[in-house]
């Protein structure tokens, strides 16, 4: 049993102005996988660190199973942390790495021995158990580095985006294997990534964080079909979603002047009738029947789909279709938005009208 | 006036000196086919330092080591007597007691006060300040460095005012009577150890620092979370990664213990049984006029050296292979 509770935790850092951490307030349910997702300096990692004890929160709590740890030592929390950069102990054995946790805990030899085995078992690396992290590769080093969180046996898991140095496929091999892994043992876990694809995969559910501040909190469906404000729009998914301007006339919208589609109901808001509109790759059609908004700049096959860039008005609209839909340079295309997935944005804040 | 015109040759003519001698020698080289030019031109330019050492270094060597089987007026060939009776001596048997107190007690502090140093001055703001204040003793001569503690060892007998910063705290501050510490045997070589330690910890601690910062801070804090306390980080983690840099620096500092002259010819002259090897070795050539003995001691010395200093070279090596 290990829910995780972010209770309105602030961090500054010390001889600056930025605030590190703003107001942070989210759960864990006990068993979930959640993603802390963000570009760089958005205060994912100072909140993980916050969780294993690196760093002193300057405001607000944080409580594993409803007690605070605010006040014990890290090495009391019973929290595992898997660095980006492994932090193996380089003149330890792949064996005695792994084994470190358990000797400083006073464990026995057999029962080290057991639980390195297990662990060794659980991740293929009983075969590097005699080697040290100098002679592993990166991948080998990664997996020694998880070994070394599991044998544990923790409350939570926390890890700083431990596959960012894997190369791309190992990366994406991993990753498959690391929610296998999460699942199997049923443990907590809190995983901090830059990637979105990453999140995406892995997730239970995702806090996009930016600038310090969490924008929104959700499953990745929530999160990528409706996304809470302009920011997250545009951060999940890729190609990213389409942010047009719009204007709104005769229950119409009029997209970048030139295009119009049908206007979902929507609350009213103040900024009159102007608004940003949000349109996913997927949710345009094109019809290519000789007139149309649309000039087509330039097809881009990926294979399984292709990806045409349309210039509506000044904008560059990019939708994906089919492979074999694949209009040429200078075509002029009508494009149709699924009448559902239109998200609407008030230009001014960037927030979510629906 | 002739010191003055003295002064303005060596000032004017020792860089005129060399830079005529690389002129003409790049003149030199010149006429060489090109092919031989590369593998000669080394030899040219360290040249001058290969003659300094050995006229100034190799030569004295061996012609220590030569010396070393005459007798005292370098007259008659007397094979190893010098060393059989250098053995028998008891100045020498004090000597190497002494001078195994130095290598123990001044290795040993200095690198565990340099140890300590390191770590603690890493975590306090002010580490530029602290570091800079512990290594400020190094910039001073070991000479001038006896005589200031020459003075705070100073004793003066028990009614007498005290003059020696030690004993006037000691007698100020507690009933215990002022201690002559240079002069009771055997712990006044820990007081001249005490100097050299005062001296040289700064060494130890500047260059273990640097060792320090190149541990990734990583691999502390994940020995943290995994539930390791201070102390067991520090043993099993800090110790062994700072060992390749402890060696290098400990090895060091048992060399200098074994040349360690200045400090005990200044404050003691080497008497009250704190003689070292250094020390005996300026005696028997100075005040005994001995040659030949004296000559045996610096050989015995060498001898003693030599194993350290191959360490010390392979252990350096070995770094700079890593690097």
């Amino acid at each position: 049993m290990a829910r995780v509770e972010y209770d309105d935790v602030w961090k500054r850092f010390p001889g600056s102005d930025r605030v590190a951490v703003h107001a942070l307030t989210l759960d864990v349910a006990d068993g979930e996988l959640l993603v802390l997702l963000g570009p760089s300096g958005c205060g994912k990692t100072t909140a993980l660190r916050m969780l294993a004890g690196l760093e002193h929160p300057d405001g607000g709590d944080i409580r594993i199973d409803g007690r605070s740890v605010l006040r014990l030592e890290p090495k009391d929390r019973d929290v595992a942390l898997v660095f980006q950069s492994y932090a193996l102990y380089p003149h330890l054995s792949v064996r005695n790495n792994i084994g470190y946790p358990l000797r400083v805990r006073g464990l026995t030899l057999a029962q080290q021995a057991e639980r390195i085995g297990r662990a060794a078992a659980l991740l293929r690396i009983e075969h590097l158990l005699a080697r040290r992290p100098g002679q592993l590769s990166g991948g080998e080093q990664q997996r020694v580095a998880l070994a070394r969180a599991i044998v544990r046996e923790p409350r939570v898991f926390c890890m700083d985006e431990p596959l960012s140095n894997l190369d791309a496929k190992l990366r994406t091999h991993t990753r498959t294997e690391l929610k296998a892994l999460q699942k199997d043992l049923g443990t907590t876990t809190i995983f901090v990534t830059h990637d979105q694809a990453e999140a995406m995969t892995l997730a239970d559910r995702i806090a996009v964080l930016d600038q310090g501040r969490l924008q929104q909190l959700g499953t990745p469906d929530d999160v990528y079909r409706h996304p809470a404000n302009l920011f997250v729009a545009q951060f999940i998914g890729s190609p990213p979603m389409n942010i047009l301007a719009a204007h709104r006339h005769d229950g119409e919208l009029v997209v970048e002047e030139a295009w119009r589609i049908p206007a979902p109901a929507v609350r009213d808001h103040h900024g009159g009738t102007a608004l940003t509109v949000g349109l996913r790759p997927e949710a345009i059609t094109i019809e290519q029947d000789g007139g149309g908004p649309g000039e087509v700049l330039v097809s881009e096959p990926l294979g399984s789909e292709v990806i045409v860039n349309v210039k509506v008005g000044s904008a560059l609209v990019k939708v994906r279709t089919a492979p074999d839909v694949r209009p040429g340079p200078g075509t002029r295309v009508r494009l149709a938005a699924q009448p559902g997935e239109v998200r609407l944005f008030d230009p001014s804040s960037g927030t979510a009208l629906d | 006036m002739d010191r003055v015109a003295a002064l303005a040759v060596a000032v004017v003519g020792v860089p005129l000196l060399l830079v005529g001698y690389i002129v003409a020698s790049e003149w030199l080289l010149g006429r060489l086919p090109l092919r031989r030019r590369a593998g000669v031109r080394p030899w040219v330019w360290i040249g001058p330092a290969i003659t300094f050492v050995v006229v100034y270094l190799i030569y004295p060597s061996l012609a220590t080591i030569w010396l070393s089987l005459f007798d005292a007026r370098s007259e008659r060939f007397v094979g190893l007597a010098n060393y059989e009776q250098i053995v028998q001596l008891s100045d020498v048997h004090i000597a190497i007691r002494n001078n195994v107190l130095w290598v123990v007690f001044f290795s040993g502090i200095v690198l565990a006060f340099g140890l300590v140093f390191a770590i603690l001055a890493d975590r306090v703001r002010y580490e530029g300040l602290a570091k800079s204040l512990i290594f400020l003793p190094m910039a001073i001569s070991f000479t001038a460095a006896s005589v200031i503690w020459k003075f705070v060892f100073d004793y003066q007998p028990a009614e007498v005012t005290q003059t020696g910063l030690l004993n006037a705290i000691l007698t100020g501050l507690t009933p215990i009577d002022p201690q002559a510490w240079l002069i009771s045997p055997p712990w006044n070589n820990l007081a001249l150890i005490a100097v050299g330690v005062w001296v040289w910890t700064g060494f130890a601690m500047v260059i273990i620092s640097a060792a320090l910062k190149g541990i990734p801070v990583e691999l502390l804090e994940a020995a943290r979370v995994d539930g390791a306390r201070e102390l067991t980080v520090f043993r099993r983690i800090l110790l062994p990664l700072l060992g390749p840099t402890i060696a290098v620096v400990g090895t060091t500092l048992v060399i200098f213990a074994l040349k360690s002259f200045d400090i005990v010819y200044v404050m003691t002259s080497g008497n009250y049984e704190t003689e070292v090897i250094a020390n005996l070795m300026y005696e028997q050539l100075f005040s005994v006029r001995h040659n030949g003995r004296a000559s045996s001691i610096a050989v015995v010395l060498l001898l003693a050296i030599v194993p350290v200093l191959i360490i010390n070279l392979r252990r350096f090596r070995f770094q700079e292979a890593v690097r």
